[in-house]
């Protein structure tokens, strides 16, 4: 196969980094195609940078390439100097791997993370010399899917792509694998496009967007309804059941030059039922499946070894709640041949699990930044998202980590919530002042880093329904803090723009409606959105007003129980009106316990699959609160602010 | 542990796709490499240990070298044996194109690179230039009396005379086969010349040396292909490589 690295190579010396272009990292594969075999280009719509450590990516790079019948290489968004090249030489994208041309592929395979990366997507398609639109695409054209988080709303993207996976991906793509094989051995005739989209959206998991009308009434959708019988009414992700069966990534591939998260990842459960309203990820990845303990020590130790770094990070979407967190840790961190260098990071800390025990373990080596994340600033706040951790629980948490010697905490915290006053708002750092207080009585330098973000409701979620604030209403809360910050001494404030907000939230809720819109961003070279250098909001109100759509009523308008949403036809498993339930729960401030230690409410995740959750202890971690059979009667220290804990109709109540 | 720590200097070479990697990509790969091959590498103390590491003269990204060294402090005195057993292990720990030449045990007290080196040789192609004109503009330069260039360093114009940093420049004739370019070429044709560039007071880097001659003219291949230092009056090889150009995994090497 022909390979467009000596057309590369006389330009890389003109571009920035030019080593993001050149593969050969450890555990890179240089597959060979033979004849048949379906070959995949997994494509990160973001920089090298930001996309290699993608540990999706990795895992379907790895499972695809051990099937005989299938090969999987791997290409990054060009910077803009490099697209320049590769425009003005008529050099089309390609694998960091082999170098192969984008087009000699038979599916270019997205993860969809960020949905400010859209336009990054749209451009990679054109880059590979592939018509955007899926409509214009021929047999001799690669089919053009993808996956990820943001795919629970595709939508959006319907118009360009042909296909859309749905959940975990470790099974389906080798269904779509054998798919796609008998297409290329029935010779991809004219017309045999239709046929294997057809065929795709019977395997499970699997959305064709073609295969659906769109009615409308008014500005509102109608319905949602497939074009064909066989065609399935609503789709469904997929979910493995046992973490344990996909030790993936065995060969977690180490670049030649800096990342982000470069460090050995190794994820110890997938799935996280603490209910936080807000959080997608919680809600679409249900059940929790751990990864058994001894298989995550073999990962870390055999992965340490084969990749020589020197730290390795313990990922999920809540690391300290992992079943014996704190022996894991220890022994990794304890290990011999770690010669004592070998530091441990838990990217995603709750801080009613977070003891003495982990800060001491963690911090023997080196000591990596602490993030926590209260989320909201007072306990009612707290209550409406359910993030039921009480000061206690946060002030708990500081002061193990500065008693064991940190000097700097980094916080996380929302804005623009459900029902957010100006005294919630401001509670973020009333919070922020008090771990300052705590770690002046152990250390003189202390650092507490609020870093606020304004809210975007996302698909699958309670907020689903919940109207936007809009960006001058988040400007004046960050401007709120922003004057308040400067009495409060130790204290740094850091926000995210509001405006890229707005944007991500149009994408995240929006409709078919929105294709154009994003082509014509993406056509007067709105790319890279997610880089606060290059985000252009004119070009996204221009394209707005051009198509005759309206920002406020995509992204700002509480939508109503009836509404049909954009993504009624998509199943993340979770029943809608046990959704709903829990937004009028967020809406009267009652907190709902995490079902991995307390009955069932129902939820669908796993009754609707025939699975459960994959737990190692019975117990909640110390510390902990939330459904841990701890009182939860105050929330704040000082004043009693009551919470109930609502019964739910148990599994098997439901008919 | 009491005294300096021990070192091994290592010899290595880059060439290919990994040119492209940076002085600090490079730093990052040895650190990484040296730990999968199980090498007893010494760290410094404190919050943030790191490994123990120098490197010398940095290689510009996009150059080839057959002569790139850093140093390695140890925490125990190595074994001969574990020494000569070092290229075989680091071999498969490294990423096609970068190849241990060389290694031997540095004598305590022994300088660092950046202060033992004080000039490299440089193999340098020029593209879309034949070899007569190439000839000329390095005899004008070589003639000249002073040689001013222009450069920024931290941030500040400076512009000196760079012909006292031009200690030899030879013409090596036409390239007829054309390997790895860096730029693009309109004609297909080039010439080699091979450069002898002092790296102290003030060092003269290829591209400079390019410059400073012609500006007109590209350099589309750079190698570097020696460092040397001053012993007794007579310039030496960092380390030798020995009588073979790439010595068998187990050939001992002999330290400068």
């Amino acid at each position: 196969m022909s390979s467009v690295w000596t057309q590369l190579e006389t330009h890389l010396a003109g571009v920035a980094k030019p080593a993001r272009y050149i593969g050969l990292e450890l555990g890179a594969q240089r597959p060979d195609a033979g004849d048949g075999a379906v070959s995949w280009l997994l494509t990160y719509p973001d920089t090298y940078e930001i996309g290699l450590p993608n540990q999706g990516l990795q895992i379907l790079y790895e499972i695809l390439n051990e099937r005989p019948d299938a090969v999987a290489e791997r290409a990054y968004a060009p910077w803009g100097d490099m697209e320049e090249v590769l425009r003005r030489e008529r050099i089309p994208l390609f694998s960091v791997d082999t170098h192969r041309p984008a087009s000699a592929f038979d599916v270019l395979a997205f993860n969809l993370s960020a949905e400010l990366t859209y336009t990054n997507l749209l451009n990679c398609v054109d880059l590979a010399g592939v018509p955007v639109r899926a409509a214009e695409r021929r047999p001799e054209h690669p089919l053009v899917a993808a996956g990820g988080h943001c795919t629970y709303n595709p939508e959006p993207l319907a118009d360009f792509l042909d296909f859309v996976v749905l959940g975990d991906g470790e099974e389906v793509v080798s269904e779509i694998t054998e798919v796609i094989r008998d297409w290329k051995a029935s010779g991809r005739t004219e017309g045999s496009r239709e046929g294997v989209l057809r065929a795709l959206a019977g395997v499970k998991g699997v959305y064709v967007p073609s295969m659906y009308e769109v009615a409308y009434e008014g500005r509102h959708i109608r319905a949602i309804t497939p074009r064909h019988p066989d065609v399935p009414e609503r789709v469904e992700k997929r979910t493995i059941a046992d973490l344990a069966d996909w030790p993936y990534p065995r060969n977690q591939l180490v670049p030649l030059t800096e990342v982000v998260h470069d460090r050995l990842n190794v994820e110890v459960f997938r799935g996280c039922t603490r209910g936080c309203r807000f959080c997608q990820a919680g809600m679409i990845t249900r059940p929790v499946r751990e990864r058994p303990a001894d298989q995550v020590r073999t990962m870390v130790t055999e992965g340490l070894r084969r990749t020589g770094y020197d730290e390795v990070a313990l990922t999920s979407l809540s690391t300290a709640d992992f079943s014996g967190i704190e022996g894991v840790v220890r022994d990794i961190v304890d290990d011999p041949a770690g010669c004592g260098q070998t530091s441990v990071s838990l990217p995603s800390l709750r801080v009613d699990a977070f003891t003495v025990g982990i800060a001491a373990q963690i911090q023997k080596a080196r000591r990596t930044g602490l993030t926590f994340a209260p989320e909201a600033g007072t306990w009612r706040m707290r209550q409406i998202i359910n993030k039921l951790i009480r000061e206690e629980d946060l002030y708990g948490a500081v002061e193990s980590a500065f008693s064991s010697g940190w000097r700097r905490v980094k916080l996380y915290f929302l804005t623009g919530l459900p029902s957010e006053t100006d005294d919630d708002t401001l509670g973020i750092l009333d919070l922020a002042r008090n771990c300052v207080d705590i770690g002046r009585r152990h250390t003189k330098g202390v650092n507490v880093k609020a870093s606020v973000g304004g809210f975007v409701p996302k698909p699958f979620t309670p907020f689903q329904w919940f109207g936007q604030n809009t960006t001058a209403e988040l400007t004046r809360k960050i401007g709120l803090l922003r004057d308040a910050v400067r009495s409060a001494k130790g204290v740094q404030l850091t926000w995210h723009d509001p405006k890229a907000s707005v944007v991500e939230g149009l994408a995240s809720r929006g409709d078919r409606r929105l294709g154009p819109v994003i082509e014509t961003v993406w056509r007067r070279g709105g790319t890279f959105q997610e880089w606060s250098e290059h985000f252009r909001l004119d070009l996204w109100l221009d394209a707005m007003a051009e198509h005759g759509l309206d920002l406020d009523w995509y992204v700002h308008r509480h939508r109503t129980e009836d509404e049909t949403l954009p993504w009624d036809h998509i199943s993340a498993g979770l029943h809608k009106d046990f959704l709903w339930q829990d937004w009028q729960d967020a809406l009267a401030e009652v907190g709902l316990p995490d079902c991995r230690w307390t009955p069932c409410y129902d939820c669908g995740a796993c009754t609707g699959y025939g699975i459960e959750h994959v737990v190692a202890s019975a117990t909640p971690p110390a510390g902990g609160s939330q459904g841990t059979g701890q009182d939860l009667s105050t929330g704040h220290v000082p004043g009693a602010v009551p919470v109930t804990l609502r019964t739910r109709p148990l599994a098997g109540a439901r008919s | 542990m009491t005294g300096p720590a021990p070192r091994v200097r290592i010899r290595f070479s880059k060439h290919g796709k990994v040119r492209f990697t940076s002085h600090r990509d490079v730093a990052r790969i040895w650190e990484r490499a040296l730990r999968r091959a199980g090498v007893d590498v010494a760290y410094t103390e404190g919050f943030s240990p790191r490994a123990k590491l120098s490197f010398g003269l940095a290689l510009s990204t996009g150059h080839e070298s057959e002569a790139e060294y850093l140093d390695v402090a140890l925490r125990n005195a190595p074994e001969t044996t574990t020494v000569g057993q070092l290229p075989a292990l680091l071999g498969p720990a490294l990423p096609a194109g970068m190849e241990v030449r060389a290694v031997a045990v540095l004598p305590p007290g022994a300088e660092s690179l950046q202060q033992a080196v004080t000039s490299c040789t440089w193999y340098i192609e020029i593209g879309d230039r034949a070899p007569s004109e190439v000839a000329a503009g390095v005899s004008r330069a070589m003639a000249a009396a002073e040689l001013p260039l222009t450069r920024t360093r931290k941030g500040q114009t400076v512009t000196d005379d760079v012909r006292p940093a031009m200690l030899a420049v030879r013409v090596l004739g036409a390239v007829t086969e054309v390997v790895a370019p860096l730029a693009p070429r309109a004609t297909g044709l080039a010439t080699a010349i091979e450069a002898d560039l002092a790296t102290q007071p003030r060092g003269l880097r290829p591209a400079e040396l390019i410059a400073a001659i012609d500006p007109t003219w590209v350099a589309v291949r750079v190698t570097r292909s020696h460092q040397w230092t001053q012993a007794g009056g007579a310039r030496r090889e960092v380390m030798d490589l020995g009588p073979a150009a790439t010595p068998p995994p187990h050939a001992e090497a002999r330290a400068s």
